[in-house]
C-alpha cells in the first residue's frame, strides 16, 4: 500500500558526477548563509526594532544598555529556534527514510500525542504550571510513546506500515485521553490550547540547557546514519543483499528520531509540519541520497522556523502569533505550490 | 493460513457469475449483528434504563406510551445518527485510503475533518452561533476544503500521491487556523469548541437522521457500482486503463462521494476522530482480503461508533463524555491488539 517509487529514481543513488557534487556543496553553503541572515533578522526584528549596530553591540560588547537586554532576550529565543528547527527537520528526514513513507513526520509515531498527554497529566494531576516544568514531562511522554510504538510496531521485524499504524493507534488512544481531560477540566484546557499550537515564547537559557544534550546526541547519531539508511531505502531485500544490518539501522534511526523530536517538542510544544515539509522540499532538489538530504534538512528547517517566528512577531504587533501557526500558514501554501509545480521526488 | 476454501464463485443460469468471499461475508454479517446489538443496548442505556426485550417490543410499536416516547423520540434517532455517521466515516475512509493508495490517506489526514472544524469554529468563536448554524458551518467548511483539495491537486488528472500531499498541506493550514481560533476564544467558547471537535452524539434527533439517510441511500449504490473499478485502480493507473477502467471519471466520482459522506457525517456529529482511519484497517485485518473492503469498512465504522457511544454512556454516565473520546481509545486499542495478535500468529 505504500507509495512505491519508480525504479529509475532508485538508481540515482549512484555516486553523483563531480560537478553536481560541487553544486550541492555550494548550495549547502548558501543555505548556511541564509540561516545566518534569518537568525540575524530574528534578533533585530520584533515589537522593538533594532538597528544592525545595536545588534552588533548587544552580541559582542554587552554593556547592559536597553538594546543589549533586548538582544539578550531574543538571542535565547533565536538559539532555541535554531536548535528546535534543526532537530525537527533532521528527525523528519530520518523518519521518512526509516518508514519509507513520504507522509511520515514525528507526529505520526505518536511523539506529539505522547508529549501532549504527559503535559496535560502534569497540569491536571501534578499541579505543574510553569513552562520549564513541562519540559521533562513532555520529553518523558514522547520517549515512552516512541519506545512503545517501536515495540508494538514489531521492533526487530518492524515494517514501515506497521510502525505507522502502531503510531496512529497509540495517538488515537492518547488523544482520546487528552480530550477527555480537556473537556472535564477547564484549567487544563486553558493551558493546553496555548501549549499545543507550539511557540518559542517560553525560550530561556534554562530550557536550552535542558534539551541541548539530547539534541546533540540525536544530531550526531542521525547524521552518522545517512549511509546505512540509504541502503534501507532500497527495500529490505536489496539492503540485505548489500550487507546492511537492517535491524540495527532501523533501531538506531528510530532512537535518533525519537530523541530529536521528543526534545524539540518538549522545548516548544508540538510544532507540526516542519519535519514533514522540509525533507520533502529538500528531496526535490537533492534527489534521494540521504547524505545530502540530512544536512540540507538540518540547515533549512530552522530557516523556515525562525522565518515564521519573525513573521509572527511582525504581523500582529505588538502581540504575536505563535510560531506553530505561522509555520503552517506560510509553509502550507508553499508546500502545495511545490507539490504542484514539479514532480516531487518520491522515496 | 487457508486460502483455497475462502472464496467461491456463484454462477446463475443467465451466465452471470458472482465472486463471493466467504470470510468477508461472515465478517460483514457479524459486524452488522454487533452494530445492531450495540444499538439496542445503547437505546436501553441512560437515566431511564430499558431492558433489551422491551426495547425490541417498543421498536415494533407495542411498548407503553412512556417507553415509546423515550425509545422512538429520544434515543432511536441518536442511535441512527451514530450508525449513519459511523457508516459514512468508515466508507469515506476506505474510499480515500484506496484512492490515495496509502493506509494513512484518511479524511483526518487529508484535512477534510480540519476543514469542517474550521467552519464550525468560525461559527462558534466569531459568531457565537446556534447548534444548527454550527452544523451548516461545518458542512460548508468540509465541502469547501474537499473542493479546494481536488482543485489544487488537479493537473491533467488527479493522482493518489499528489492528492495526499496537497491534502496534507491543506490539513496543516486548517489545523493552524483552528489552533489560532481556539487561542482567541474565551474559555466558554473554547470548551464548547473542544466538545464539538471531539465529536458527540448528544441531543441528536430526527432532523439529523433524514438528510444523512437520504445521502447514504443515494451514494451507497453509486459507490458500490464503481467498486470494481476502484479495486483495479489499486494496481496502478496504467494497468486499470488497459483493463478498461475510466480512471479519472471513477476517481472523481468516488472522491466526490467520499467528500460528501465525510462532510455530512462531520456536520452531524463533529469530527469523530480516527473512525475513518481505523475502521478500514480493522476491516482489512478481519477479512484478510486485499482491495478496498468497502462494505466491511462501512459496517465496522457503524459498529465502532455505536459501541463506543454505548461504552462511554455505561462507563462515565449519560452524556458525560462525548463519543469521540472513546472512539479514539477503543479504535486505537483494538488496532493495537490486532497488530500484536497478527504478529503472534506470524501474519505480518
Amino acid at each position: 500500500m505504500l507509495v512505491d517509487s519508480p525504479p529509475e529514481q532508485r538508481a540515482e543513488t549512484a555516486p553523483a558526477p563531480p560537478t553536481r557534487r560541487v553544486v550541492r556543496a555550494l548550495g549547502l553553503l548558501l543555505s548556511v548563509v541564509l540561516l545566518l541572515l534569518v537568525a540575524l533578522a530574528s534578533i533585530a526584528i520584533g515589537a522593538k526594532g533594532l538597528s544592525l549596530d545595536q545588534v552588533w553591540h548587544g552580541l559582542f560588547h554587552d554593556t547592559g544598555t536597553y538594546g543589549d537586554v533586548v538582544v539578550d532576550e531574543r538571542l535565547s529565543r533565536t538559539l532555541l529556534g535554531l536548535l528546535v528547527g534543526a532537530a525537527l527537520g533532521l528527525s523528519g528526514a530520518v523518519l521518512q527514510a526509516l518508514t519509507r513513507n513520504p507522509l511520515a513526520d514525528p507526529g505520526l509515531l505518536g511523539i506529539n500525542a505522547g508529549a501532549s498527554a504527559a503535559v496535560v497529566t502534569a497540569i491536571t494531576y501534578f499541579g505543574v504550571t510553569s513552562l520549564t516544568g513541562y519540559v521533562w514531562f513532555a520529553f518523558l511522554g514522547a520517549s515512552a510513546v516512541g519506545a512503545l510504538v517501536w515495540f508494538l510496531g514489531g521492533s526487530r521485524g518492524a515494517t514501515p506500515v506497521r510502525l505507522a499504524l502502531a503510531g496512529t493507534a497509540i495517538s488515537a488512544a492518547l488523544y482520546g485521553y487528552l480530550q477527555a481531560v480537556m473537556i472535564t477540566n477547564g484549567a487544563a484546557l486553558g493551558k493546553m490550547r496555548f501549549w499545543t499550537v507550539g511557540s518559542l515564547v517560553s525560550a530561556g537559557y534554562s530550557t536550552i540547557t535542558q534539551v541541548l544534550p539530547f539534541l546533540a546526541v540525536g544530531t550526531v547519531l542521525a547524521l552518522a546514519l545517512a549511509r546505512p539508511l540509504n541502503a534501507v531505502e532500497m527495500g529490505d531485500d536489496t539492503a540485505r543483499a548489500l550487507g546492511a544490518n537492517l535491524d540495527r539501522t532501523r533501531a538506531l534511526a528510530m532512537l535518533a528520531a525519537v530523541v530529536l523530536s521528543g526534545a524539540a517538542t518538549a522545548a516548544c510544544g508540538p510544532i507540526v509540519f516542519v519535519g514533514l515539509m522540509v525533507p520533502h522540499v529538500v528531496r526535490s532538489f537533492t534527489g534521494p541520497d540521504l547524505r545530502w538530504i540530512l544536512p540540507y534538512a538540518t540547515v533549512l528547517a530552522p530557516v523556515l522556523l525562525l522565518g515564521a517566528d519573525v513573521v509572527g512577531r511582525v504581523v500582529a504587533r505588538p502581540a504575536e502569533l505563535q510560531v506553530g501557526i505561522v509555520t503552517a500558514i506560510i509553509g502550507g501554501p508553499v508546500f502545495i505550490f511545490l507539490v504542484r509545480r514539479r514532480r516531487t521526488a518520491q522515496l | 493460513m487457508k486460502t483455497h476454501s475462502r472464496s467461491r464463485a456463484v454462477r446463475t443460469p443467465g451466465g452471470l457469475s458472482l465472486h463471493v468471499d466467504l470470510r468477508a461475508l461472515t465478517v460483514v454479517v457479524l459486524l452488522l449483528a454487533a452494530a445492531g446489538a450495540a444499538g439496542i443496548a445503547l437505546i436501553g442505556t441512560g437515566d431511564a434504563k430499558i431492558p433489551a426485550a422491551d426495547v425490541l417490543r417498543t421498536l415494533a410499536g407495542n411498548g407503553t406510551a412512556y417507553q415509546d416516547f423515550i425509545v422512538n423520540e429520544l434515543r432511536l434517532p441518536r442511535v441512527l445518527v451514530g450508525l449513519l455517521v459511523g457508516a459514512s466515516l468508515g466508507l469515506g475512509g476506505a474510499l480515500f485510503q484506496s484512492i490515495s493508495r496509502n493506509p494513512l490517506g484518511s479524511p483526518d489526514v487529508l484535512g477534510l475533518s480540519q476543514g469542517s472544524t474550521a467552519g464550525a469554529l468560525v461559527v462558534i468563536v466569531l459568531m457565537s452561533g446556534s447548534a444548527a448554524q454550527v452544523t451548516v458551518g461545518a458542512l460548508v467548511g468540509g465541502l469547501a476544503t474537499g473542493l479546494a483539495i481536488y482543485v489544487l491537486a488537479w493537473k491533467q488528472g488527479v493522482h493518489g500521491y499528489r492528492l495526499v500531499l496537497v491534502g496534507i498541506g491543506v490539513n496543516a493550514i486548517m489545523t493552524a487556523v483552528n489552533g489560532y481560533l481556539l487561542t482567541k476564544a474565551d474559555l466558554v467558547d473554547a470548551t464548547r469548541a473542544v466538545v464539538w471537535m471531539t465529536g458527540s452524539l448528544g441531543g441528536r434527533d430526527w432532523e439529523q437522521v433524514w438528510p444523512l439517510l437520504g445521502l447514504c441511500a443515494v451514494l451507497l449504490p453509486l459507490v458500490l457500482a464503481n467498486a470494481r473499478g476502484l479495486r483495479m485502480m489499486e494496481m496502478g493507473d496504467d494497468i486499470s486503463n488497459a483493463l478498461g477502467v475510466r480512471v479519472q471519471r471513477v476517481r472523481l466520482l468516488l472522491m466526490v462521494s467520499a467528500v460528501l459522506l465525510t462532510a455530512a457525517a462531520t456536520a452531524a456529529a463533529g469530527p469523530v476522530s480516527f473512525v475513518a482511519l481505523t475502521a478500514p484497517q480493522l476491516a482489512r485485518r478481519l477479512t484478510r482480503s486485499p482491495g478496498p473492503n468497502l462494505v466491511p469498512s462501512l459496517c465496522m465504522g457503524a459498529a465502532l461508533l455505536v459501541a463506543a457511544d454505548w461504552a462511554s454512556q455505561r462507563a462515565f454516565g449519560a452524556d458525560q463524555l462525548p463519543v469521540g473520546v472513546v472512539t479514539g481509545v477503543l479504535g486505537g486499542a483494538y488496532l493495537l491488539w490486532l497488530l500484536v495478535a497478527e504478529r503472534r500468529a506470524g501474519r505480518i
